[in-house]
């Protein structure tokens, strides 16, 4: 008899809902079996911490006396979006400082950017905003200077386009000399280190594989405080090759997230300096996932000998879009601090935090055990392996001649 | 006897020292005339030479004060110029999320993951000041003091 969300809220109500973390869960199923498991786990949390570029902060700052409609405008000297009415502006985790060296002084230090400023605004920290505007009949300010804070703000909302992705590659050097400095981290010749970015068994979308639970209005942990799934994410891919239980190889589906940035904790949201690339901002995600049958029971069940990535040249291959895997690996090798490829051994690190994502899931599952937090029925599914939905490249061709 | 043995041990120094010497003195064997001539305990940390031929070590040395100072007073005779290992790395766990990053850059295993809770920590005595981990760090977890 399938449960339904509806009945698990009710259960959550009244104190009476089983809920265990995805850890937790891997014990379960794997004593009693997952049809059992189904019958009396609610709800397994997952959690994930690690960088998620596509990210961003949409803010009011409430008008000036008199009025200004800002055209440009810049919050501690990182320039942030304002092409957005007159006050609102969003402020983008990778966008630099216009005086930022970035990697022209080698290898580039990337020491403050929009996922800092973010932070500091979270963190309750003044920020100075400067704004210029070519001045309107009704917004005739043409020059604005002033310290704000986060409590200042009308409203400063974090919409992230695409973050929680389910898995992704492990990174690799093969060139013979070079040193490379990428979003996955400084990675040295002859594949000396191996860098994967997963929570792997606790990470939100690789417990529901086929996004059966998962949608637009789905209520999750964000940034250390209740946010929303406001759809699959930019770059969302379904169809990601999948191992046998169903899970993808690569990076597959994604999630665009939001939250009301005035609730959360700096802990989980974290401007991130990647030495030689640029700028990402690291958020603390964690989804509550409705144990509706034996299906999500044995999804939720997977541990990281089961889960898999591919491990991917980052010097030549992957800057050239070749789709070369090297080896497969699993996530119970690489957070054992080494996977052995074509017999040599590589020492791994990664650049998600499973501490972290340990946390994240246990503080949704005290949410929910305390009748703090029910789960949301999705109102909109993400699109699944039927949909054919792919991510693919640009297709370059000349511009349109007028 | 064993308590002479003892309180000879204490009297040991144990110092961790940066030596730069000239060219003209990359046939002189130092760290041989360190351990052979002046009874001293030698770990190299690390050992370069620059595209000038100026030779870089960093060596942990123990000894008896008396060998130490004759070690010491051997190498300024030579000409080797000696500096204590100022550049001291600070792990600022409150900027650390433990995602992990800094472990494998790290040659010694001062910076490790607790497998059990994949929790990063840092045996500061490990740590021989390379400064690898501190561009690796996202969070500005490491710091260095020279």
């Amino acid at each position: 008899m399938p449960k339904t969300i509806e009945e698990i809220n009710e259960k959550i109500r009244k104190g009476k809902a089983v809920c265990v973390t995805a850890e937790e869960m891997i014990g379960i199923v794997k004593d009693g079996g997952a049809k059992a498991a189904a019958a009396k786990v609610d709800v397994v949390t997952t959690g994930t911490f690690g960088p998620m570029c596509s990210s961003g902060a949409l803010i009011n700052t409430g008008h000036s006396t008199p009025k200004c409609k800002f055209q440009k405008a810049w919050l501690n000297g990182v320039p942030a979006y304002a092409g957005l009415a007159a006050v609102d502006l969003f402020i983008g985790a990778t966008e630099l400082s216009d005086d930022d060296p970035a990697n022209t002084v080698f290898p580039g230090r990337f020491e403050y950017g929009g996922a800092h400023v973010i932070e500091d605004l979270i963190a309750g920290k003044d920020v100075e905003l400067r704004a210029v505007s070519y001045g309107t009949d009704c917004y005739p300010r043409r020059e604005l200077r002033t310290a704000i804070n986060i409590s200042d703000l009308n409203q400063a909302t974090l919409l992230n386009p695409r973050n929680a992705y389910q898995n992704y590659s492990v990174a690799v050097n093969r060139d013979s000399k070079r040193v490379i400095y990428t979003y996955m981290g400084v990675l040295q010749p002859r594949m000396a280190n191996a860098n994967y970015c997963s929570a792997g068994q606790l990470s939100p979308l690789l417990k529901d594989p086929h996004y059966r639970t998962v949608g637009l209005g789905t209520r999750i942990f964000l940034g250390g405080t209740v946010g929303y799934v406001w759809g699959p994410g930019t770059q969302h891919n379904p169809s990601a090759p999948r191992a046998d239980n169903g899970v993808p190889l690569t990076g597959a589906g994604t999630l665009a997230v939001m939250g009301d940035m005035k609730q959360m904790d700096a802990k989980y949201v974290r401007g991130a300096s990647i030495v030689g690339y640029g700028i990402s901002l690291a958020v603390g995600i964690g989804v509550p996932i409705p144990i509706l049958d034996e299906d999500m029971a044995r999804c939720t069940g997977v541990a990281d000998e089961d889960l898999y990535a591919l491990v991917v040249d980052y010097s030549t291959d992957y800057p050239n879009a070749v789709n070369a895997p090297i080896a497969k690996v699993s996530y119970a090798e690489l957070k054992s601090g080494e996977i052995e490829v074509d017999g040599q051994t590589i020492p791994t690190a990664g650049l998600s935090s499973y501490a972290r994502a340990r946390e994240i899931a246990e503080t949704l599952k005290g949410w929910i055990e305390r009748g703090e937090f029910e789960l949301t029925q999705p109102v909109e599914a993400m699109p699944g392996v039927d949909s054919g939905m792919a991510f693919h490249g640009i297709h370059e061709r000349p511009p349109v001649q007028s | 006897m064993s308590e002479n043995k003892t309180k000879e041990k204490r009297a040991e120094r144990t110092e961790t020292l940066v030596l730069t010497f000239p060219a003209r003195l990359v046939r002189e064997p130092i760290t041989w005339r360190l351990t052979r001539e002046h009874n001293l305990r030698v770990s190299i940390m690390r050992a370069s030479i620059s595209p000038d031929e100026q030779g870089h070590m960093v060596l942990e040395l123990v000894g008896s004060a008396e060998d130490f100072d004759g070690g010491m007073a051997y190498l300024k005779e030579v000409g080797v110029n000696v500096e204590p290992l100022a550049r001291e790395v600070h792990w600022l766990a409150e900027h650390c999320t433990h995602c992990t990053a800094c472990v494998s850059a790290c040659p010694t295993g001062a910076l490790y993951v607790e497998r059990e809770t994949m929790d990063v920590d840092f045996d500061a005595a490990k740590c021989i000041g390379c400064g690898l981990c501190i561009p690796v760090c996202c969070y500005g977890a490491m710091e260095i003091k020279v």
